[in-house]
């Protein structure tokens, strides 16, 4: 469980890390908060032969507040947002869904940037940043490009970055007070990654009926998707038993669910169909079956 | 491969290595400053055992490089105590029998340390939460976070008794 030997470069400036990168390419790893890369490494899944290590670059650590939403730095880290008390009051799925993330001690050096960049299928943050309609945002030699969340992840543990490129930050939109919203994941162990998740939104027109729904699933396809289905079952109607049974119903409609070793496609669909029934009812104030 | 120099204060001493980039900072420890109370379990992030102190905040030292520590201020299990009478925490694990075969206790007795000094009002769910992180196979948890529960005094806690 030792990683294998790689050279090491601790720049202080973006420039100087998009330097590293450009110089060494696919050979180079960026590591931020390790907390994914170190795993990989030690697995040896992963056998760069240099890491750029961009823990040193201040102007990654903010989280900053406008009237379009919330910047996040690529190296805020889970415990930076769980302290921050205006998250939790303007972006409440951000915030619940941090709570998940893996264990105390992880959070404290894990990043937003460490774990978009990463891509894994079953992660709380790319499934959120998908959900909230998140602009991802890029440096590269040309300067920095913003990339939609729904056009970032191209597959499990694989994103559209290039070698070359650094993943410098998140925005997350303005949150309309008013809006509806739950976060369901389940794990057999508390931290573990999700065996399926949901993460969902929607606001009201004046009689009550869902507009603009986002509803995505995260742990049970090769990224995050949103479930088409289960938006249309909802959209323009109240929630209630007739239109939640329907969302359940058509929720994995056009998903390819995937199957590994801790669990079998169909038991993945029938756990999201669950997950996405009690986060509905959550968001909508609609109380347990009977 | 090259070695690279590294230097950071650990339990109040400030100490300088030279290591390859991939060592761990818990290997360092264990091997370089023959630090051997941080036990390495899985050596991937899960088990919890190798949780050290780094500028405050808990951390599993087999997800950081010894050159990610430079210019770190790291207590280690070893820092906990003067090295003779055990500190008000240790103390508390005695008491409540927190611990049978001691290979996971370093990394729960810094985890709880690093916990209880920034939120020593820590209530019993809290201290379950964040011990999720820390695998026991002896104990089953239960006087352990007894301990934990009964060492807030020592920390300036002002709640009730849970």
């Amino acid at each position: 469980m030792k990683p294998p030997p790689f050279d090491y470069v601790r720049p202080t400036s973006l420039r100087d890390v998009l330097a590293a990168l450009g110089e060494h390419g696919s050979d180079a790893k960026v590591l931020a908060g390790g907390q994914s890369l170190m795993p990989m490494l030690a697995f040896r899944m992963a056998a760069p032969r240099i890491l750029v290590d961009i823990g040193r670059l201040a102007e990654l650590k903010g989280i900053t507040f406008d009237v379009d939403g919330v910047s996040l730095g690529a190296l805020v880290r889970w415990c930076d947002i769980e302290r921050n008390e205006r998250v939790a009051a303007e972006q409440p799925l951000l915030a619940e869904a941090i709570r998940h993330v893996a264990h105390y001690q992880i959070r404290n050096r894990g990043t937003v940037g460490g774990s978009l960049a990463h891509a894994d299928p079953a992660a709380e943050m790319p499934a959120i940043a998908l959900a909230c309609d998140a602009t991802i945002f890029v440096a590269g030699a040309g300067g920095v490009r913003e990339i939609a969340a729904h056009d970032f992840f191209a597959g499990a543990l694989t994103t559209v970055l290039k070698p070359t490129e650094l993943l410098v930050g998140v925005r997350l939109p303005a949150w309309p007070a008013t809006r509806r919203w739950a976060f369901e994941e389940f794990s057999r162990r508390k931290g573990d990654f999700a065996l399926a998740g949901v993460a969902l939104y929607f606001d009201r027109h004046g009689n009550g009926a869902v507009a603009a729904p986002h509803i995505v699933g995260f742990g049970i396809a090769d990224r995050p998707v949103r479930l088409a289905g289960a938006e249309e079952a909802i959209r323009g109607k109240r929630i209630d038993e007739q239109s939640l049974a329907a969302a359940v119903r058509a929720a994995t409609l056009g998903i390819d669910v995937s199957a590994d070793i801790h669990a079998p496609a169909d038991y993945r669909a029938a756990l999201l169909g669950t997950l996405l029934e009690r986060a509905l009812r959550r968001a909508a104030g609609l109380g347990e079956a009977g | 491969m090259r070695t690279i120099r590294s230097q950071f204060i650990v339990n109040g001493a400030e100490r300088s290595v030279s290591v390859e980039a991939r060592t761990s900072l818990a290997d360092c420890l264990r091997h370089d400053l023959k630090l051997t109370g941080t036990h390495l379990g899985c050596e991937h992030g899960v088990c919890g055992a190798c949780t050290i102190i780094v500028d405050g905040e808990a951390v599993r030292s087999c997800l950081m490089l010894a050159v990610q520590a430079d210019g770190a201020n790291i207590v280690t299990v070893e820092g906990l105590s003067n090295g003779v009478d055990l500190s008000p925490l240790q103390e508390s694990f005695r008491k409540h029998h927190a611990l049978q075969c001691g290979f996971c206790t370093p990394g729960i007795l810094t985890t709880a340390h690093a916990l209880l000094s920034a939120e020593p009002d820590a209530d019993e769910d809290r201290v379950r939460e964040v011990l999720s992180g820390n695998i026991c196979r002896c104990t089953g948890y239960v006087p352990i976070v007894e301990a934990i529960l009964d060492a807030r005094k020592a920390y300036g806690h002002k709640g009730g008794a849970r």
